[in-house]
């Protein structure tokens, strides 16, 4: 251990380019809740209280593809079931008590779990987690509200390619999870269900379908256990993909 | 129900999924067949909704600009751009594709 002040020790610098990185695509989902049939109001609550991009994402990409809010609910709630598995791995580390615990819970992300879990130190990974957790809040939520003000600004979505933009933020954040070849598997059974469902169910009930079918693989399959919980910007990276 | 309503309750259980984390046994949660349906369950619902946004206009299937979009976000990410430049990619080419067409 330095002598030093641990302000700017190795955990606060990866946990503040993670923070970074993440939040300026705050921006991306802004724009994409208003050209979804957001208010802005609702973009900003959805990052403020939510907060975890994932399911924000799911949400706001259901009801623009024509689905209900039950529909959103689902595709939110059941891609937020990783979180319980990072809370735990939180919890494990750090042993959070009183009003730390509920406020740790709000920030446990992909981000700020896979910063605390690349340090080795417990003084480490305590500043890798709030460091990341709350520098993604604060920027996540200043740059959805640029986003979403600007969205709002840019009139027909359709005709600035927004709709695109939503296909692409979707691969952005599945990519960095295809790592070998299962995964990819996967990925490739659950977009064909969700293909062939699409004309026959009501919009919204494909994802649902392409989740029953991932989780029974998970429950089933022998793969590593930690395939798909890869957070969406590395922290070993310089914020770079993958 | 309104969309308000659906909003703040989809938030209130995504913080109370991520609190249930922290009350479970460490045993039980980090078990490895937890975690990996967690990790499966995230892959396949993120192929789901990129296939959905891709292609679904409705209650049916359409081949668009958006796969323009898709085609132009999978060179961005194999080029290792930046999210946000993919998003970017995303948005020209449908806006492109739209434009010439």
């Amino acid at each position: 251990m330095n002598e030093h002040s641990p302000r700017f020790t190795p955990a606060v610098r990866i946990g503040l380019s993670i923070a970074v990185a993440t939040g300026l695509y705050g921006i991306s989902f802004g724009a994409l809740a208003v050209a979804s049939g957001f208010s802005v109001g609702q973009a900003v609550a959805l990052s403020l209280l939510m907060f975890t991009g994932g399911s924000q994402f799911a949400f706001i990409g259901v009801v623009g593809a024509g689905g209900g809010g039950a529909a959103a609910f689902g595709a939110a709630t059941l891609l937020g079931i990783r979180n319980a598995v990072y809370g735990a791995q939180i919890n494990r580390m750090l042993r959070p008590r009183g009003w730390r615990r509920l406020l740790s819970a709000q920030v446990t992300i992909d981000e700020s779990a896979a910063t605390a879990a690349g340090q080795w130190e417990p003084s480490e990974q305590r500043r890798g987690f709030w460091v990341a957790g709350i520098g993604v809040y604060v920027l996540w939520n200043l740059f959805t509200l640029l986003g979403a003000v600007l969205g709002d600004a840019l009139g027909d979505p359709r005709r600035w390619g927004l709709d695109g933009a939503a296909v692409a933020a979707f691969l952005g954040l599945l990519w960095p999870r295809l790592r070998s070849r299962e995964p990819v598997a996967i990925a490739v059974v659950c977009a064909l269900a969700t293909m062939l469902a699409l004309p026959w169910v009501p919009p919204g009930v494909p994802i649902l379908l392409a989740a029953a079918i991932a989780a029974v693989w998970g429950w089933f399959g022998h793969g590593p256990a930690n395939e798909g919980l890869e957070p969406d910007v590395s922290p070993e990276g310089n914020g770079g993909q993958g | 129900m309104s969309l308000w309503a659906w909003v703040l309750l989809g938030s209130v259980v995504a913080w109370a999924i991520k609190f249930c984390g922290y009350l479970v046994p460490v045993r039980w949660m980090a078990s490895p067949r937890m975690t990996r349906v967690a990790g499966t369950l995230t892959i396949g619902l993120l192929a789901s909704l990129t296939t959905m946004n891709a292609v679904s206009a409705g209650q049916g299937v359409v081949l668009d600009a958006r796969i323009g979009a898709l085609l132009a976000a999978a060179v961005a990410l194999l080029l290792r751009l930046p999210f946000l430049v993919v998003v970017l990619a995303g948005a020209a080419a449908a806006a492109l594709l739209r434009l010439l067409s």
